[in-house]
């Protein structure tokens, strides 16, 4: 019983042989070389203009573009216009995020199955909208809304509402899918209708989390929205591409200034609110 | 027990107690509101003017079918291939970048910190590493995008530098809040043993976070795609700049195949990325 077995290991681990660089059976082994091609084969197929980008000519523009940008202007009424365009942001964030928030919890309730019994016949029809809208950037949806409702904040609008719609839709039917299901159950056993069962046992349950999961979203939007403009859909970033396209860079600066500013003042807050919440 | 149902009326009174609070709180919210509608020019009825509405149903009805011919699907194919291949070689110059910038800030390989407080020359050296971090995440890479396409022109060359230096930012920052939120016991003690910071990365930091790291690169790489074909319609290549091209020209079936083709492209990336995070554990 105790004797050695032929193929004992080693009696020293330490000179045992590393193991292969490559062996068929190991997944990590797999994934690494995968992606090793993957972005092997990226680098190889663009055709990066890196010397180009690193000539003595483009590295002159590059310095020449920062120098200007160092200046930026302080004209009052260019200050004005630019306060109104902050201001234009954040109301397109803040409206976006609201119509969103309705519209999701709308279609939050044919996408969940809140009880047991529920056939919920349209929730695959309607988590598909759903996908369907959260799949498609913000910006993708501001340039297609340009056509319908033409150059401006309400493209602009628009577009963040469809895309959060998708969005929190999604998070609002977990949510309401996730609910305990005590309140709703013996409200049902007595046979209150299903309105009645949302609006006294589930919402009020669900409604702290709908509420964060919103504020979250409107923080995302903000950032969402100091940039979306650039494709002509109002806001800081219209401007910045009307001014960068006829080469101003003392504005061009200054409203990159004001679009930095707004995005980090949206990251203090969060973090000073989250921080405050968390003691 | 008769006495009781006696004093209960048969059906309590249907009045709301909290109606003074959510009266004032709607009439705060329709206050705030109505700025905001000015501000965002909010006339949705725009829309349905005759004419505009005209030209979007011409639009939206050009979308059924959406174009198929063999040479344009060859087109969006190659620009899909164009968008993942910015995708992918942002994230891996974003690595690169990350890696040492990452390695510089971690708190957990301090030498100094081992015998109490760290010093006061690597503290302001974490320090500024993290600042340099927060500067090149809080930049959208939509503006970086825009900034590189004035200087090395059209092309995907903007595009990869753009999500390179938005994506370093990230990566290194939720990195070290990776590596300085586990277990440091098995790296301390490599230090205090006398192994270098290097090697007490390798062999301490490295393996136990590795799959965390890991998940969330990939996470990120999935994120990575959604954003270089955004960064299209600011001009740095892949499907973007095909789909601006389209919708610039009207062209509603061209659109429509190129939308499809991206939802695809979000959803298989989605399902990648899933399955390998599920792989790694």
């Amino acid at each position: 019983m105790n004797e050695p077995r032929p193929s004992a290991p080693a009696a020293n681990e330490v000179y045992r042989l590393p193991p292969p660089l490559f062996d068929a059976r190991c997944k990590a082994c797999w994934l690494v070389a995968g992606v090793l091609v993957l972005v092997a084969l990226s680098f190889w197929t663009l055709d990066l203009k890196w010397a180009q980008f690193l000539s003595s000519d483009a590295l002159r523009k590059m310095a020449r573009f920062v120098g200007e940008l160092l200046h930026p202007t302080g004209e009052a009424a260019f200050l004005q216009k630019l306060l109104k365009a902050t201001l234009e942001t954040l109301a397109m964030s803040a409206l976006g995020t609201l119509i969103a928030s309705v519209f999701g919890l709308l279609l939050a309730l044919p996408a969940s199955r809140t009880h047991a019994h529920d056939r919920a016949r349209f929730k695959g029809i309607t988590r598909l909208l759903l996908n369907a809208l959260r799949s498609i950037p913000e910006l993708v949806w501001a340039a297609l809304l340009l056509i319908a409702a033409g150059l401006g904040p309400l493209a602009g609008t628009l577009a963040l509402a469809l895309h959060t719609t998708g969005v929190l839709g999604r998070l609002f039917a977990e949510a309401v899918e996730n609910v305990p299901e005590g309140a709703g159950f013996a409200l049902r056993m007595r046979g209150v209708g299903e309105g009645r069962v949302f609006c006294y046992a589930t919402l009020p349950q669900v409604l702290p989390q709908l509420l964060s999961y919103t504020l979250y979203r409107w923080e995302n939007n903000i950032r969402a929205a100091a940039v979306l403009g650039v494709v002509g859909a109002g806001g800081l970033g219209q401007m910045l591409a009307f001014h960068m396209g006829l080469f101003q860079m003392s504005e061009t600066s200054a409203i990159l200034l004001a679009m930095i500013g707004l995005v980090a003042l949206v990251d203090a807050c969060s973090y000073l609110a989250r921080r405050g919440m968390a003691r | 027990m008769t006495s009781v149902t006696a004093r209960l009326p048969m059906r309590p009174a249907l009045r709301d107690p909290a109606w003074r609070g959510r009266v004032f709180w709607a009439l705060a919210g329709l206050l705030l509101l109505w700025p905001a509608l000015v501000l965002t020019e909010f006339k949705p009825w725009v829309m349905i003017e005759p004419g505009t509405l005209k030209s979007t149903l011409k639009f939206l009805g050009d979308f059924f079918p959406p174009k198929v011919e063999p040479d344009f699907l060859l087109l969006v194919a190659r620009e899909t291939w164009r968008t993942v291949a910015i995708a992918t070689a942002g994230m891996a110059l974003a690595l690169l970048l990350a890696l040492p910038l990452t390695l510089l800030s971690v708190r957990v390989l301090s030498v100094s910190a081992l015998s109490g407080r760290m010093a006061g020359v690597p503290a302001t050296l974490r320090q500024l590493v993290r600042w340099l971090l927060i500067v090149l995440r809080s930049v959208p890479e939509l503006i970086w995008a825009l900034i590189f396409v004035r200087v090395v022109g059209l092309g995907p060359t903007a595009g990869v530098l753009a999500i390179a230096l938005t994506y370093s930012g990230m990566l290194g920052k939720v990195y070290g809040e990776i590596l300085e939120s586990g277990e440091s016991h098995a790296t301390v003690s490599l230090l205090r043993n006398g192994s270098g910071r290097l090697q007490a990365f390798f062999y301490g930091l490295l393996p136990q976070n590795a799959a965390e790291l890991t998940s969330y690169s990939v996470y990120r790489w999935e994120c990575a795609i959604r954003s270089s074909a955004v960064l299209g319609f600011v001009g740095a290549g892949g499907l973007g700049q095909q789909m601006d091209a389209s919708m610039k020209m009207f062209n509603g079936a061209e659109v429509s195949t190129m939308l499809l083709v991206f939802m695809a492209l979000v959803w298989l990336a989605d399902q990648a990325s899933a399955w390998l995070r599920k792989a790694l554990g």
